[in-house]
């Protein structure tokens, strides 16, 4: 049903299109609306592999997280633990220590962008900020590549819960994050009239919309016609109610944390189910300028902690971890000298991101960062080749190539390296 | 089937009945504008498709010479690029898009018609003018204004914070003083950086252009304060570069440091509710800085390389030139020397104007327009700079520029493409060659205001109570994103959540209500015909009459409505204010 509108051919869409030749048009849609194809969805459903980044906005330390320091001058308050896989990480995340089993921590990650807005954009696309091309995010990116293995797939491929992501590039706005709150809530739900009559709407909408297609003033006129296929398919769809996280149980919604973040991690949990293949979670807060061992302790972490050990063992426990892959990462770490307020500032010249599902070996460090935290020791890895080694983990090959729309060819994740070691 | 059959039939009869009859105009007083219809529409008619007016040939008022040069400097790149440029906009589509650009919304039913009915080849000019500078629209244009800059200098956010510094209707009613009286730009950005003075209106010693900085000033030794005034008024990104030099900037960290160093002098102080913990308003004051060595007679500041190396640094603009480094501010008061040089600083025309150009024709010269550091590509470069050095001898009337560019050539031309500029897309990477007007996306606010316009709900209550009405509404866009510069992005971009609320939000419902006392039940009760209706409402909403397949569906509507007008309407009106046509600005 979604790629419909990208391919402008599906059967529904003539339906609409033979735009108002005569009431029959307008009835047919109207009796054709909502009702979604399930063709051989068993059979794809067997190969359809999902995605969910967990953003930390503003840059969280690695040094106090996953690449402890004890004993160091940079070192800070915090002691390390052991964990289920064979990796120590902070005492501040006892209950994500029983999972480490199931993630590899990416100990030798260095970027050059330490400035939140290019660091954030870097991160997402593998690109730094470009004045010429607009590169697609993550979410993007990847719920286009799979979208194919969802014919049945009505509501967004790619929502961004309590944040805002980064935006779909030259892929155009079909591709572009939908944006909810951590509840789930999705604005602007409601109807107010019912399908027939919303059906009929939209036959006048859609002849007003295309003369002025028509007329060739832009793309970006094309890129309004696929979001308003998109919203008109979502008003109607049952599975919207994969947003609806409070038909949880009570114990469930404890057991993720009753926090925006942890019922993000829950909805994003129900979405993957229902078969959303990219859902990026928000968790901001890790700009630690200031008192950053007290923030993390006593408010961070455990945040984090609860919500990430029960999005991964609820999602092995259904069996979706070995076809979806989490991604723990901000926009780069923090400054392994502790300044005079007693925080750290940005750096990115060696840092950790923490991945896991879809085939990747947990339990494992990947690389390592030297005695006081500030080089990398090995092999350094970027954005590119993370991005990579999650496509690969996707099953997307990394042969494919997007062509911008001036022409320009480009390999998928800006041509990065596979990260050997997080596949066995 | 059956239910098919009776539909088809209906609409058949609909068909003989509605679209047979001739057009007759006739109303009661109840719809404003109604009786003008007739006329106005012949009038469009006569204007449709009149691409090149006589407007330029056989002028008779005399353009300022600036318009020339940016004719004479597109010209010759579009002749060097092998593209032709497109045809003038139809004389309708471009009022639409000129109220857009300078007051903030698109022209109301009578506005339209009044100037489909002037026949002078000075009517554009003449209508620049008159938003500019007649009194029935300085409130409007300094709202708008107003609107983009408070946008600009605080974020949409700023002031919603939690225990916020900043009181946004303060910064507001500075800005809309300062448009409404045409402030010169120079003093405008003058008062921005050296303001000091309390935040809210109404307290004593109020200075609404004490919000700029009131955030920015206290946390971080001022980093925002130095990346906002640099990014903003100079149009050099400097954020970077606090921690460390990049590859990319022409500035060091040294520099960075030297123009942080102008705001160590400054402090917002909180002034809390009596018997409370609330903050009810800011002061924002000078104070001596006794510098990071504790010598005030020479306050310098420190700060650490990569490698750990600490460095010193004192206030040194950005061409190089030293101020005194005392950190008394009866010696030296750092944001005024500050203020002084900025105002001779070329970087500070350049940046306006680039900004205003791409206001109001989609880009700029450079992208982002707020970068204009050596490693940006600039396109027109001669124009730009030439423009940058008009604007600075026209006393920075900002006015002046916008007559400029408004009545340039790449201004007038339609937003269709033809196969001879096809290239120019600058969407996909290429410099913009601005051959045709960039079709774009109505900011929130625009499409807040015009639908306000165009189901007359402006004409209840002052714009000052429009304005929060609509910041209230603009809440729902606001995404955080969650770092300490309070970056922040807007789902207002064209996305399913834009599309749910233009669908379902309670301002469309409100837009399309038929309850006693709304325009569309007013429109819905007189006694014109139903098409005579729709007519009104494609002209009100799209400056245009409807064609003849949308008139089809308007029958169809009306007969699945049973022939139930005000439900047409309804209909009708929620498909022409969700159309691309009224929601981009084009």
């Amino acid at each position: 049903m979604w790629n419909r509108y990208v391919t402008p051919s599906g059967m529904t869409r003539r339906h609409f299109m033979s735009h108002a030749a005569g009431a029959g048009a307008m009835m047919g849609a109207s009796l054709s609306f909502g009702h979604s194809l399930r063709v051989h969805a068993d059979e794809l459903k067997k190969s359809r592999k999902s995605c969910i980044l967990l953003w930390m906005g503003g840059g969280p330390s690695s040094m106090d997280i996953w690449d402890l320091k004890p004993g160091t001058d940079n070192g800070g308050e915090f002691k390390q633990i052991s964990t289920s896989g064979d990796v120590l990480i902070s005492e501040h995340m006892p209950m994500m220590a029983q999972q480490m089993h199931h993630m590899a921590i990416v100990r030798s990650m260095s970027t050059r962008e330490a400035d939140h807005n290019r660091g954030r954009y870097y991160m997402h696309t593998g690109y730094v900020p470009d004045a010429n091309v607009d590169y697609p995010s993550y979410g993007s990116v990847i719920s286009h590549e799979v979208i194919s293995q969802r014919p049945e797939l009505e509501i967004p491929p790619f929502v961004s819960v309590g944040g805002a992501s980064e935006g779909p590039g030259f892929l155009g706005m079909a591709w572009a994050p939908f944006n909810v709150t951590s509840n789930g809530r999705v604005r602007n739900l409601e109807m107010s009239v019912d399908n027939d009559r919303l059906m009929q709407r939209r036959v006048a909408l859609e002849t007003i919309e295309n003369s002025f297609i028509a007329q060739k003033r832009g793309s970006v006129l094309e890129d309004h016609r696929k979001v308003l296929g998109k919203t008109f398919d979502l008003l109607t769809s049952k599975q919207m109610e994969a947003f609806q996280v409070d038909k949880e149980t009570e114990a469930m919604k404890e057991m993720y944390g009753k926090n925006g973040f942890g019922q993000g991690c829950l909805l994003a949990r129900r979405l993957v189910e229902a078969g959303v293949p990219f859902v990026e979670v928000d968790l901001g807060g890790w700009d630690n300028h200031q008192n950053i061992f007290r923030t993390l302790q006593n408010d961070r972490l455990p945040v984090l902690d609860k919500a990430m050990a029960a999005l991964t063992s609820d999602l092995s426990d259904r069996g979706l971890l070995e076809d979806t892959c989490i991604i723990w990462m901000g926009e780069f770490s923090r400054t392994p000298r502790i300044n005079a307020d007693a925080g750290r500032d940005h750096w990115a010249r060696a840092w950790s991101v923490v991945v896991g599902g879809a085939g990747i070996k947990g339990g494992q460090a990947v690389g390592a960062t030297n005695e006081d935290g500030t080089e990398v020791v090995g092999e350094p890895y970027s954005s590119e080749d993370l991005m990579a080694s999650v496509c690969h983990a996707l099953g997307i090959s990394l042969e494919t190539t997007f062509t911008s729309k001036n022409g320009r060819p480009m390999k998928i994740a800006n041509s990065g390296k596979l990260i050997k070691d997080l596949f066995a | 089937m059956r239910s098919i059959q009776l539909f088809m039939r209906s609409i058949h009869r609909m068909q003989r009945t509605m679209f047979a009859r001739t057009i007759r105009v006739v109303l009661g007083a109840a719809v404003l504008g109604w009786l003008g219809l007739a006329s106005a529409v012949c009038a469009f008619q006569a204007t449709e498709g009149a691409s090149a007016p006589a407007g330029r040939a056989s002028k008779r008022a005399v353009l300022p010479p600036q318009v020339e040069k940016i004719d004479k400097a597109m010209e010759s790149a579009w002749a060097d690029a092998k593209i032709k440029p497109s045809a003038v906009e139809d004389e309708i589509k471009w009022c639409r898009r000129v109220y857009l650009d300078l007051i903030g919304r698109i022209p109301s039913f009578e506005e339209f018609s009044e100037f489909a009915k002037d026949k002078s080849p000075d009517k554009r000019y003449t209508l620049v003018n008159k938003l500019l500078n007649d009194d029935q629209y300085t409130e409007e244009y300094a709202a708008h204004w107003s609107t983009i800059w408070t946008n600009t200098l605080i974020g949409r956010n700023g002031g919603m914070e939690e225990r916020s510094l900043i009181d946004r209707q303060g910064m507001n009613k500075y800005l809309r003083d300062s448009f409404a009286n045409n402030k010169p730009y120079n003093t405008m950005v003058y008062e921005l950086v050296t303001a000091t003075g309390t935040t809210k209106p109404g307290t004593e010693g109020f200075n609404g252009a004490a919000n700029f900085l009131a955030m920015k000033v206290n946390e971080e030794n001022g980093v925002q304060a130095t990346a906002a005034v640099s990014k903003i008024f100079l149009g050099l990104q400097v954020q970077c570069t606090q921690c460390h030099n990049h590859p990319f900037n022409q500035w060091k960290q040294q520099k960075f440091w030297e123009f942080n160093a102008f705001f160590r002098q400054s402090r917002a102080l909180r002034r809390y509710t009596k018997g409370t913990n609330d903050i009810n308003f800011v002061e924002l004051v000078n104070e001596d800085f006794a510098g990071e060595g504790s010598h005030p007679d020479k306050a310098e500041i420190y700060y650490q390389l990569r490698n750990g190396v600490t460095k010193v640094a004192y206030p040194v603009f950005i061409d190089g030139t030293a101020i005194g480094k005392s950190g008394y501010v009866s010696e030296v008061n750092r944001r005024e020397e500050l203020g002084k040089m900025m105002m001779e600083s070329d970087f500070l025309d350049k940046a306006i104007v680039n900004r205003v150009w791409s206001h109001f024709l989609g880009y700029g010269f450079t992208k982002p327009i707020d970068d204009l550091g050596p490693h940006s590509p600039v396109s027109h470069i001669e124009l730009f700079e030439q423009l940058a050095k008009d604007f600075r001898n026209s006393s920075y009337d900002l006015k002046q520029l916008m007559v400029w560019i408004a009545m340039s050539k790449p201004y007038q031309l339609t937003s269709k493409i033809g196969k001879e500029n096809e290239s120019d897309d600058p969407s996909v990477g290429e410099l913009p060659k601005f051959s045709h007007f960039y079709t774009r996306q109505m900011s929130a606010e625009q499409l807040y205001t015009s639908l306000a316009v165009a189901t007359q709900a402006n004409r209840k209550g002052n714009l000052e109570e429009q304005q929060r009405r609509r910041e209230d509404w603009m809440r729902q866009f606001i995404v955080a994103f969650g770092t300490d510069e309070g970056d922040e992005t807007t789902t207002f971009n064209g996305s399913i959540p834009q599309s749910l609320m233009m669908f379902n939000g309670e301002l469309i419902r409100e837009a399309i209500s038929l309850e006693p006392g709304t325009w569309l039940h007013q429109l819905s009760q007189n006694r014109a015909a139903p098409q005579d209706k729709v007519q009104y409402l494609f002209i009100a909403g799209l400056g245009r009459k409807p064609k003849p397949e949308e008139l089809t569906v308007a029958t169809q509507i009306l007969a699945a409505r049973k022939g139930e007008v005000g439900g047409m309407l309804q209909d009708m009106w929620w498909a022409i204010l969700n159309s691309n046509e009224f929601i981009f600005n084009h």
